[in-house]
Formats: structure tokens, sequence, C-alpha cells
């Protein structure tokens, strides 16, 4: 710790090892992805796996998906830098499970067929709700791809040690072809196990850190929490308040962030798109099971990484490296575990942006072949294989798309675009998810309203704050039209979706048809003519 | 998993509000009903106590209980116990409460269909 620029240069000499591990998985990945594609013929073979996999194989590429760098790089180099907060911060992301578990898997398992916009359209007018639905599928989508492919870019400067712009620039490039490839060759069967493979290996090594840090202090959380204090020189960093205390506005907006985070998980559309690749509504039970115990666990094992990074590396030495806080985590491993666990925690990063980039590309592709080709422009008259075909075209377009955004993207401060997602999420998905499945009155223009009103508040509202533009964070520096004070806008458009959602029933004249509440009512809880696995 | 089956064959004949409302069936949707709500107030609620204390208590929350384990660092490694437990809980209720009377009703539906003559037009995959 007393030579930082030693670790430092060190840490560039690394670079080829990096590569060859990396190259590594994909070759590995590649291969699983060929075989997996063979049996890809049918439309519920190329978007929903053909409903094969097991509630447990789904739960570990449900971790897969949702442990995104952000998470790893980022809730590891927050609890390094800023202590409790950065732990406080990962807790929303777990207890957010319960609400897909209690509410929402396998009731969707029931009734669904491909996307989010099968159930929201359901009992409900299919053209107007149908494209609603698929329009905020895509803007989530959207949001987090660009986030994970800008992310892509300082994360490489960190981990291979390209620092120039156009090293940079053809990284994102090969991320995105390769992103392509899998989703092209595999559909979700070729995703989900790419998601399999990279939560293994990111909750292995991360295990293998944590035993080791322990150890390090004897297996007591307090002598390591102890570390952490006599190394930053404060002992506020086991205590919450470091970053989001410091005055009433951040106070505010944490809470806006924590309602945004816990009810916008279980309405992302590449996690409940998940949900169709098992076979029954109790296998996707299984599925919320495993997913929360494992993204439990590793939440758990951050805590740890956090803290021992902050002991070990110093707070000092993380903010000077490359990618700043992300680099916590990979500095971590480097000075437990030297050149080769570096190697691999880096290469797990690597493919952890390969799988999340991957799991939305599909959803986003599936919603605008099945959703908007299928259901709307050829009004339910196209077949499977055309339908299949569009989604192809449309993979290749979203990653032609991803690749361009995220080389632009690129040192953009995008990071609020992951927190602009889940309240899209909780905002424009959420109100019409619970109100479809529960309440009997709900309308047609309930869920337009709630859905539109919930997508535009959200989006309006991020584009008028802080993080936009008007300091010196923002994505715009030069310029303030910022007159929304705070960074997350869920506090405000999370309660006036629902509110939307009510009103717009309340005030609607026609009604829905109750064959069709009753149907969708029977369906979501007995599973009866639910979508059977395909028999191959 | 034996055959393959087109989600409209068969379901599309069930009168749905007549199995709606059959008392097998209102007690399934009472009995889930009944669970999942207040589980789900209740862990929202606690969720945000939560976050509301860490963000605004921060005295209580830094109050140290032995070593340097400290209130917040226990009420947060709470929440990770309650999801886990209420995790087990509502498996364990579903398990044993909810899918016999889910599969009661849903095997009595398919048993109907394959009852009721084949009307023409209908496919008979199985």
């Amino acid at each position: 710790m007393s030579l930082p620029m030693v670790q430092l240069s060190a840490l560039k000499d690394t670079t080829l090892l990096n590569m060859g591990i990396f190259a590594a998985f994909v070759a590995v990945t590649l291969v699983i992805v060929i075989r997996a594609s063979r049996n890809n013929k049918t439309a519920a073979d190329y978007y929903a796996a053909g409903r094969s996999f097991t509630g447990s194989q789904n739960g570990t590429a449900i971790a897969g998906d949702y442990l995104s760098a952000a998470s790893f790089l980022g809730i590891t180099g927050a609890i390094a830098l800023n202590g409790y907060d950065g732990f406080l911060y990962s807790i929303g992301f777990l207890v957010a499970w319960l609400v897909a578990l209690l509410l929402v898997a396998e009731l969707l398992r029931n009734t669904g067929k491909f996307t989010m916009a099968d159930v929201l359209s359901f009992r409900l007018r299919q053209r107007p709700v149908r494209i609603a639905a698929a329009l905020s599928t895509l803007a989530v989508c959207f949001f987090y791809l660009l986030a994970q492919m800008a992310g892509a870019g300082s994360l490489i400067s960190l981990l291979l040690g390209i620092s120039d712009w156009g090293g940079q620039a053809l990284v994102i490039v090969v991320v995105g072809v390769l992103m392509i490839v899998y989703v092209l060759i595999g559909g979700m069967k070729g995703t989900t196990w790419v998601q399999i493979i990279k939560a293994v290996l990111l909750i292995a090594g991360a295990a293998v850190m944590t035993l080791w840090v322990l150890a390090s202090y004897g297996f007591n959380l307090s002598a390591l929490l102890g570390g952490a204090v006599d190394a930053a020189q404060n002992p506020a960093v086991l205590n919450p308040g470091l970053q989001y205390g410091k005055s009433p506005t951040t106070k505010l907006d944490f809470v806006s962030l924590a309602l945004a985070l816990v009810l916008g998980t279980a309405a992302l559309p590449h996690v409940l798109m998940r949900f169709y690749t098992v076979p029954t509504a109790k296998e996707a039970r299984k599925s919320v099971v495993w997913a929360i115990w494992l993204i439990g666990a590793f939440y758990l094992i951050t805590l740890v990484l956090g803290y021992g990074a902050a002991a070990m590396v110093g707070a000092d030495l993380i903010k000077q490296a490359p990618g700043g806080v992300n680099s916590a985590a990979p500095l971590l491993a480097f000075h437990l575990g030297g050149p080769l666990l570096l190697g691999f925690i880096s290469a797990v990063a690597f493919a952890t942006i390969l799988a999340v980039v991957a799991g939305l590309t599909i959803t986003a592709a599936a919603s605008f072949a099945h959703d908007i080709y299928a259901n709307v422009i050829a009004k339910g008259k196209s077949d499977p294989a055309q339908e299949v075909k569009v989604a192809r075209r449309t993979v290749v377009v979203i990653g032609v798309l991803a690749i361009i955004g995220g080389v632009f993207a690129n040192g953009q401060n995008v990071a609020f675009l992951v927190a602009l997602a889940f309240a899209v999420a909780a905002s424009a998905n959420l109100p019409t998810i619970i109100y479809s499945l529960f309440w009997k009155r709900f309308t047609t223009q309930g869920a337009l309203w709630s859905m539109y009103g919930g997508l535009a508040a959200a989006v309006v509202l991020i584009a008028f704050s802080p993080v936009v533009s008007g300091t010196k964070t923002s994505m715009i520096q030069n310029a303030d039209f910022a007159w929304f004070p705070l960074s997350n806008p869920g506090i405000i458009s999370i309660p006036l979706a629902f509110f939307l959602g009510w009103l717009g029933t309340v005030l609607d004249r026609r009604t829905e048809d109750p064959a069709k509440q009753a149907e969708m009512e029977v369906r979501s809880l007995t599973g009866v003519g639910a979508e059977k696995a395909v028999d191959h | 998993m034996g055959h393959e089956t087109h989600p409209e064959d068969g379901a599309a004949a069930v009168d749905f509000e007549e199995v709606q409302a059959t008392p097998e069936f209102q007690e399934l949707r009472r009995r889930h009903r009944s669970f999942v709500f207040p589980l789900a107030v209740f862990f929202l609620l606690w969720y945000f106590a939560y976050v509301l204390l860490a963000d605004y208590a921060h005295e209580f929350m830094s109050t140290k209980l032995w070593g340097n384990i400290n209130v917040g660092l226990v009420f947060g490694l709470l929440q990770f116990v309650t999801t886990f437990g209420i995790t087990a809980w509502y498996v364990r209720y579903s398990n044993r409460t909810l899918d016999p009377i889910a599969t009661g009703i849903r095997e009595g539906i398919e048993r109907r269909e394959l009852d009721r003559p084949a009307t023409a037009g209908e496919e008979t995959a199985r």
C-alpha cells in the first residue's frame, strides 16, 4: 500500500493475461451457445428457450442477469469509499425480489407467453395496451443497455489498460458484436447459458475473495470493520450518511431511489421474460427462490469485499486508479491473489457486461417482433417463423444501436441511466401489472394513463434534474435547465402512475369483458391452459 | 411435458366465469390474497422503516452494540434475514396450501375437457 504506483503499473502488465482469460470464456460459451442453438426451431424456442430450463437453472440465470457490473464493481466500490451507504443501496436490490416472488412471477408465468405485454394486454384492448407495454419495454431496455455499453468503456480503461478513446471504442465494438452473435445464434437458450456460466464464475470468484479477506481478519467481522476504520482514519465509514446524508435533498433523493429499486425490479421486462423459460409456475417460483438466495448471498459478500477493499487497498489508491470507484474489487483481487486473480475477476466483469446486454437485447427484440410486428403491424396474421426472422433482424439493429450509443456515451456520466431504468419500470409497468392481476374493475384507459403517464413523468423529471444539467457532474455541464431538485424521479412518478391507473379506470365509461377477467384470474392462480414446455 | 399444447386448445371452451364462481376457486383466491397481501405490506413497511432510519436517524443507527458492530449493520443484516425468512415461509405455504387446491381445480377443468365430445375443427393433438 505504500507503493501505489507499483500496483497501478503492475495492473497494466496483466492486460495480456486478462485478455487470455476473457478469450477462453468467450470460446467456451460460444461452443455451448452453438450446441444449445441446435433445437432453436419455433418462436417458443427462440424467445423462451423451449420453456425447458429448471427452476434452479433459471434462478442462476436470473442472478447472472441481475448482478450487473454496476452491482458487482459499483456496490463494492461504493462500500469501499462511502462505507455503510453502499450497503444500504444493495439491500433495496434484494428486498425487491419479494415483490416478484409474492405478487408477480407465478401469476405472470401462468398467463403470458413471451413478453410482458402478453400479460398486460390479456384482458384489456389488445392493440393500445400492447403498444404501450412494448414502448415501455423498449425504453427500459434502451436505458439499461446504454448504461451497460457506456460502462464497458470505462471498465476497459481499468482492466485492459486501454486508455485512448479509439482503443476503448474498438473494445465496445467487440463486446457488441459478440453479444449480437450470442443472441442471433443462441436465442434465449444461448443467452441463458451465458448468464448461468457467468453467475457461477462471478459468485465463485467473489466467494473465494471473501473467504480470503475474512481469513486475514481471523473470521472476525468486527476486526475487518476496524481495519476499514483505521485505513480510512474515519469511524464514520461504519455509519449511514456519508453518501446520501449530505443535505435534505440527498436524503430525500435516497428515499426516491429506494422506492424505485424495491418496486422496479419485479417490473423489469428482461427479468419478467426469464420466467417464461421454465415449464410451470412452480418452477417459476423455484427460480425466484434460487435468485433470492444467490443474490442475497452475493450482496452479503460485497459487504465483506467493500470493507475489505477499504481496509486492505485503501480509499486513496482506489480513487487514483483508472476507473475510480469501480476499481475497488479488481484492486482487491490483485492485492489478494496477484495477476491471476485480477485476470479472473476482470474476465468475469467482462462476461458480466456480455451476459447482461445479451439478456436486454433478446428482451427488446422479442418485444418488438412479438408485440409490435406480429400483433400490431401484421395484426396477428404472421406465422411464428416470420416473427422469429423479424426478431433476429431486430437483434442486429439493436446491437448496432447499442454499439453506436456505447461509443458516444463512453466517458459521459450516464450512470443515472440504470436508476432511470428502474424508475421507468416501477412507474410505467408495475402499477398496470398489479392492477391487471388484482383489480377486477381495471380498464384499458386506466392502463394507458398509468403507463404513458408513468413513463413520461420519469423521463421528463430526469431530463430536468441535476443529473442531466446544471452541476459539475451532470451529463451536460455547460447548460442549466434543471428545475427538478432530485436525481431520482420515483418518489413522484410511481405514486402518480398508480393514481393515474385508478383515475383512468374510474373515469372510463367503457368496461372490460368480465369473461376475460375471469379467464385471467382463473388461469393465473391455477395454471389452466398455461404454455407448456416444447417437446423435442 | 410429453405433449405439445397450444394455449387456446382446451382452455378456450372452458366457462371461466363459472369456474371463478365455484367455492373451490373463491377459497383459493382468498387463501392466496390473505397470505401475500399482508406479507407484502409488512415487508414494504419494514424496508421503508429501515431506509428512513438509515436516512434520517444517523445517531441511532450509529450506536455501537459490540466491537465495531452498530445498530445500522444489525438492522441491515436483519433485512436479509426477513427476506430469506419470508421466501421460505411463502414456499412452504404455497406447497402445502395453495398448490393442492390449484391442482384440484386445474385437473377438474382438464378432465371435463377430455370428457367433452370433440367438435368439428378442433385439433385433437393428444
